[in-house]
């Protein structure tokens, strides 16, 4: 697979037409303003973009932050490498599974990644500025012969072209058993959450330089004393955008747990469990595996989740444990076929789910590269693609269709049609503008909604 | 019955899965060998529930069919139905009385539950000798499914629809 010359010629800096698979991007996040986007990879790489604010500097019109918006390579490091634990005899992937934003407090910015094992604390931060006119050293850096000098100077600070320096501030390591499959940011921007299968750990985040020291605590632990016993796993997990002392987590059967660390220490008593009785109409081999939660979280207003299991979306009321209040069919015309996604292994597939920022609309990702949207108010879902060949920069996305009956329109894609290796299973909405940001294998699409940029 | 040899594929699929991801890079999933667990579960149970009732196809035995599906709504060969264990149990014993000396029954499966540790695949051809007439051609066919299953583990990833999945998906 070498290089396509070709790719030059695109005026896209992240679009590329080899495919290794370290390149396949396995999660995407926007920070809390949204100026930053950050990527993630199986090679355990990290791309942070930046957007680009044509009135940067300038006295900003109406409010605006500039019409350009759009998102360059603002950095690029090696988060995570290949690890072996040896006392298991088992090698850990460099895959980072998850990068979470810390609020920012100052010119620097912070962000959490994890791989399976080991979560790290970066510390990106720009310099423009560099010292210069030192009396012992010359501009290399190499000292300068002392009979050379006859007089002192004071250095200056000099501007320079930037540099975006990452490094890291801490690694919080063995503290997972089993593979880590979410981080969270409390919203007191001091602990954060990590999630494996069986035990959810709280972590102080204590920036102390060169610090890499471990506080963690158990408040989750479902681990049952007999492994054979185990029915369940923990599949998510996230605190609530407001109130420090609530988190949720989701679970391999489908059901919310939602957790209140004020009452305990551990919260194996959950606060509040929220599930849907199966419907014993729709039994199948594979009920288990379709009805478990593959991704959950809070709407922007708390009030609110977002649950995401193979076939559908799911929106709950926080005040109702009953079952959800929103059901989406993302792609229901795969139910009669997911024997064949068994056996090609997609039914394992995790797809990921968002909110938009006024929390109306939700979206999720399917195969083909197709992504869903669905509108709360009205119900109303849209198919959109992440295709390069069908999205050239700057021309409006139209909607796609799967034919599953009735009057067959031009465009429709049958469901014996469908690319499985093409699937979207990571995106990320920005917190307060129509800007998208959807991961397809090892390209990252960004659209951006220009006749409502601003969310209603 | 077609769905036990659906039940039945499922299980080879999931055994071959489960053995594969030994030598996965990231070690042992524990989220996925549990839902090949459960379905390999789920799919043993309704591979005995359809022998028992696959036994008899003689008509004298199919009056026991409708009685033991009594508790359920829909009771129409073509679905899926996970039968309580009752009732399983409740089918079985009126077979005896009614049975076909034609068709042997096999031997009486382990209800022994499993934890992930030990799979008992006893699906698999058994080493006893049997009088086996009509349940031959079915154990005849699994040796090569299985072989195919657990050697190919590069399932590629274009789908075929299979027409079984009218009888056990949901609709």
């Amino acid at each position: 697979m070498g290089e396509d010359t070709e790719s030059s010629k695109i005026n896209h800096t992240f679009l590329r037409d080899y495919v290794t698979e370290a390149d396949v991007i396995s999660t995407v996040e926007f920070n809390q303003t949204g100026d930053l986007l950050a990527t993630g990879d199986k090679g355990g790489r990290v791309v942070i973009f930046q957007r680009e604010t044509e009135s940067k500097g300038e006295t900003e019109e109406l409010g605006e932050t500039g019409d350009s918006g759009e998102y360059n390579v603002y950095s690029t490091f090696q988060s995570h490498e290949p690890d072996f634990d040896y006392l298991k005899s088992l090698e850990i992937e460099e895959k980072i599974n998850k990068i979470r934003w810390l609020p920012q407090q100052n010119a620097a910015h912070f962000l959490l990644s994890t791989n399976d094992k080991t979560i790290k604390l970066w510390k990106v931060s720009e310099r423009d500025k560099r010292p210069e006119g030192y009396n012992l050293k010359d501009e290399e850096g190499r000292l300068k012969d002392i009979s050379t000098i006859t007089s002192l100077q004071v250095p200056v600070l000099k501007p320079t072209d930037l540099m975006v320096e990452v490094r890291p501030r801490r690694v919080f390591s063995n503290g997972h058993t089993y593979h880590v499959n979410s981080i969270s940011v409390n919203s007191d921007g001091e602990t954060y959450l990590s999630a494996d299968d069986l035990r959810i750990n709280m972590w102080h985040l204590g920036i102390t330089d060169r610090s890499f020291s471990i506080l963690h605590n158990n408040i989750v632990d479902i681990k049952p004393a007999n492994m054979e016993d185990l029915t369940e796993v923990i599949t998510s997990a996230e605190f609530h955008p407001h109130h420090c002392h609530l988190f949720v987590y989701s679970s391999s059967k489908g059901s919310l747990r939602l957790c209140d660390m004020r009452s305990s220490a551990l919260c194996d008593k959950h606060t509040k469990q929220f599930e849907e009785p199966e419907d014993p109409g729709s039994r199948s081999f594979f009920s288990e595996i379709i009805s478990s939660v593959s991704d959950v979280k809070f709407s922007h207003n708390g009030r609110y989740l977002l649950t995401r299991d193979y076939l559908t979306a799911k929106v709950w009321d926080l005040n109702m444990d009953k079952g959800p209040v929103e059901t989406y069919q993302v792609h229901e015309y795969l139910r009669s076929k997911l024997c064949s996604l068994y056996e090609n292994d997609c039914i394992f597939d995790k797809f990921e789910c968002v909110w938009n920022s006024s929390d109306s609309v939700i979206m999720t990702g399917a195969y083909n590269s197709f992504f869903r949207m669905f509108d709360r108010e009205t119900g109303r879902g849209v198919t959109l693609e992440a295709w390069r060949e069908s999205s050239k920069p700057r021309a409006v996305l139209r909607t796609r269709r799967v034919y599953t009956g009735g009057k067959r329109r031009r465009g429709d894609v049958g469901v014996d049609s469908l690319d499985f290796t093409k699937k979207i299973l990571h995106m990320a909405w920005h917190p307060s503008e129509n800007i998208i940001a959807i991961a397809a294998t090892n390209n990252l699409y960004i659209f951006q909604d220009r006749v409502n940029p601003e969310t209603q | 019955m077609e769905v036990s040899a659906e039940a039945k594929r499922i299980m080879v699929v999931a055994l071959g899965k489960l053995y594969s991801s030994r030598s996965q890079r990231g070690g042992l999933r524990l989220h996925r060998s549990l839902l090949l667990t459960l379905v390999m579960k789920s799919a043993r149970d309704i591979y005995h529930e359809a022998q028992a009732t696959a036994e008899c196809v003689e008509p004298g035995c199919e009056q026991q069919h409708p009685e033991a599906a009594e508790g359920n709504t829909e009771s129409s060969c073509g679905e899926l139905r996970t039968l309580p264990l009752e009732e399983v149990v409740v089918s079985r014993k009126e077979d005896k009385e009614n049975r076909c000396p034609s068709v042997t029954v096999p031997a009486q499966p382990s209800r022994k539950r499993r934890g992930k540790a030990a799979v008992e695949p006893d699906f698999l051809p058994c080493k006893k000798a049997k009088l086996e007439k009509a349940s031959c051609p079915q154990q005849l066919l699994i040796s090569p499914a299985l072989m195919d299953y657990v050697n190919c583990s590069g399932l590629g990833a274009h789908p075929a629809p299979m027409p079984i999945h009218r009888a056990i998906a949901a609709c």
